[in-house]
């Protein structure tokens, strides 16, 4: 097969010429990821956290919508069940990351496991977006990935501070666009995505079932919902000639 | 002055980080099990662009016009200029400038 070839011929590497492009790609997310971490510390400080607090769960959990869902949804007391919910409310919120790290196996699958199991820590939005973008060109090199994916990680731990000491001035990040900088940035990366409309079907079938998902059911499990029947619906379309068409650059 | 570090937040952030762990390593490890047919490629392949549309057009209707409005600026900005960085800047600030004269 075509593809199996293809996918050999780009198997994952490291080379450190692909660490500043790979910044610079996720450059677009770096104010966005700045204003929602300054907005989440000013949340955190209103809701009685401490500062430390703040930054071991931007540190260890790492995942900038779930962590703001859960802030908002934070208990009185953490009792066991409450912690459950918690736990709950964090995977349904988190679950897209399974299918962006399942996505990215035919990539770093190729890396010995102590190198790509860490590298898949580094799994979010915008870092995955970009490193897909660059894979669909033909490129393979892991540095592009991970390089952007710790610089996203260190912007996102510092931008907490300053939204937690000035929380009062922040306290509404919808007044500076804030909730629209994810939302704005996933839209800039389907444009080049666009190969047709029968490629974006899936979109369609995703979007429909996400829209049904959300009204019915209370919480997240509307973007894993959309997000699979995308994927199935793309499984199920008789293969044509457009959708075997790669980049070939290879 | 308040505990800097409580046992009982750090043991949810720690519930909170293993399941977040366990999804990012989750997907990787259950794909590698996985044979890529070219049914599976295909599915791949339309994953991003349908993980981007299933997180976002629920969330867009339910912000309302000025959310709508301002990811419709972001992709005319993204067809002009081709540029993902002014993009985001243009949807944030379609929608700061909306809300500050009153809409939404």
């Amino acid at each position: 097969m075509t593809s199996a070839k293809s996918a050999a011929a780009t198997n994952a590497y490291w080379s450190r010429t692909a660490i500043w492009p790979g910044i610079v790609a996720i450059g677009p997310m770096l104010p966005g990821t700045l204003a929602f971490g300054m907005a989440f510390g000013a949340l955190c400080a209103q809701k009685g956290f401490s500062l430390a607090e703040v930054e071991v769960m931007m540190l260890v959990v790492y995942g900038g919508l779930s962590q703001f869902v859960a802030v908002q949804a934070w208990p009185d007391q953490l009792t066991a069940s409450a912690v459950a919910a918690l736990a709950l409310l964090t995977l349904t919120v988190n679950i897209r990351f399974a299918l962006m790290s399942a996505s990215l196996q035919s990539w770093f699958g190729s890396l010995p496991p102590w190198q790509s199991y860490p590298s898949m820590l580094l799994v979010t939005d915008g870092g995955w977006l970009a490193a897909t973008r660059y894979r669909d060109r033909g490129g393979a090199d892991a540095w592009y990935f991970v390089g952007g994916g710790i610089v996203l990680y260190l912007v996102w731990a510092v931008a907490s501070i300053p939204g937690y000491l000035l929380a009062e001035q922040l306290s509404d990040p919808r007044k500076y666009g804030v909730d629209l900088a994810m939302p704005a940035f996933y839209a800039a990366m389907l444009v080049p995505a666009w190969k047709g409309p029968r490629r974006a079907i899936p979109w369609l079938v995703s979007g429909s079932v996400a829209l049904v998902v959300y009204w019915l059911v209370a919480g997240w499990w509307f973007i894993i919902a959309g997000a699979i029947s995308g994927a199935i619906s793309a499984g199920l379309m008789d293969d044509d000639a457009t959708s075997a068409s790669d980049p070939a650059h290879g | 002055m308040a505990e800097m570090l409580r046992s009982d937040v750090m043991l949810a952030f720690a519930v909170m980080t293993a399941v977040t762990v366990a999804a990012r390593l989750g997907g990787f490890w259950l794909m590698g099990y996985v044979t890529v047919t070219p049914r599976v490629r295909r599915m791949l392949d339309a994953l991003p662009g349908s993980i981007i549309v299933a997180a976002a057009l629920p969330v867009a209707i339910n912000g309302g016009p000025v959310v709508v409005f301002a990811i419709l600026a972001a992709i005319v900005a993204t067809v002009v200029f081709r540029n993902d960085f002014i993009a985001v800047i243009v949807g944030m600030t379609v929608a700061a400038l909306a809300r500050a004269c009153g809409f939404g």
